[in-house]
């Protein structure tokens, strides 16, 4: 679906992007992700409000996930906080290659914060692909309105996992558990192409449970340390060679 | 004010470890004035990074399970992610599918053993 070039104001722009955003595939990808999300959040012993708020504020999927198993497990804090930066590093070259396509001749930096925080994969696949055809002056609007209608998606189906997670029987509340790792799961498998990246999922799924079981301090980042860094070596090992 | 901070303390965990070690990619990202390309070496390594420990985090949710769905054997938690493999690939690489699949077998597999 491409939207119209141009929108009668501002708020008709933002309202677009809301649209937009409810219409997508990526609602239902978000629906079944912050779902298993809050199953766990109630499985942890959070309240949903504090749900809520992290999503909000932490508005990534990963490290929502990392966060609140982390706080449950035996990890010190500081653990749980290396954990997250180390899955957050991608929002860097996210935030640097969509900002050109939203900027225009009269864009201060604070117009920039909004997008900025509400960067995150489905946004950023969505605006790259509808933003060009947004007329500059709207594009902004248009890329918050979007953002707020899959944050929007993500509040609500967080608290619906939460509360489902409350009232089911054992048996259905594991089956509600399991769509986390199970989404996850195959969210990255999608999005592991290249062969770099495919040899990075298989290091992380043998060496994070070995290293938990053998107990290893800072376990999580020796994974993605070791297991990215050997997925790395092997690829650049093999791009010299060719 | 004892009482506030007892309330107040989980907020300020997820402000401390949660909020900032995660923003603070997306600040550098807008305050970096240079483009980064996408194919950049370190761009590659900081996502195989990130991809590993997060698949690490997948497969520890999966095996060492806690609350209700530890309460369902391994070999049928396994299973069903394994289902769930199978279904994505089999059906044109389509999560959604791969997720009912992988729930229909772990459902299927906890009422069996």
């Amino acid at each position: 679906m491409v939207p119209p070039t141009t929108f009668p104001s501002t708020a008709a722009a933002y309202l677009g992007g809301v649209k937009s955003a409810l219409g997508s595939v990526y609602v239902i990808v978000l629906m079944g992700t912050y779902v298993g999300l809050g199953a766990l959040a109630h499985d942890v012993g959070v309240s949903a409000l504090w749900l809520a708020v992290s999503t909000a504020l932490v508005w990534a999927a990963p490290a929502q996930l990392i966060l609140i198993s982390g706080l449950a497990s035996s990890s010190t804090l500081v653990e749980v906080a290396i954990a997250v930066t180390l899955s957050a590093t991608r929002l860097f070259p996210m935030v640097v290659a969509l900002l050109p396509v939203l900027r225009g001749p009269g864009t201060r930096l604070r117009d920039m914060l909004l997008p900025t925080h509400f960067t995150s994969i489905s946004m950023w696949v969505e605006s790259l692909r509808l933003l060009p055809h947004v007329a500059r002056e709207h594009r902004i609007a248009f890329c918050n309105g979007l953002s707020t209608g899959y944050m929007g998606t993500a509040v609500v189906s967080g608290a619906i996992g939460y509360y489902l997670a409350a009232g089911l029987p054992p048996l259905l509340a594991g089956v509600l558990l399991f769509l986390t790792p199970l989404s996850f799961f195959l969210s990255t498998v999608n999005n592991a192409r290249l062969a770099v990246d495919k040899m990075a999922l298989v290091f992380g799924l043998l060496l994070g449970p070995l290293l938990a079981y053998w107990q290893v301090q800072l376990d999580l980042m020796w994974t993605g340390v070791i297991g990215g860094t050997l997925a790395y070596g092997i690829h650049r090992v093999r791009e010299l060679r060719q | 004010m004892k009482a506030a901070l007892v309330d107040l303390w989980p907020y300020l965990v997820l402000i401390l470890v949660g909020f900032l070690p995660n923003e603070v990619w997306r600040f550098i990202g807008l305050v970096t004035a240079r483009g980064l390309n996408e194919d950049s070496q370190l761009v590659v390594w900081s996502r195989t990074v990130a991809t590993a420990l997060l698949a690490g985090v997948i497969a520890k949710l999966i095996l060492f399970s806690s609350g209700e769905l530890g309460g369902i054997p391994l070999a049928v938690r396994v299973g069903a992610a394994v289902c769930a493999f199978i279904a994505f690939f089999a059906l044109k690489r389509s999560v959604f599918a791969g997720v009912v699949a992988g729930e229909a077998a772990l459902l299927a597999g906890s009422l069996l053993f």
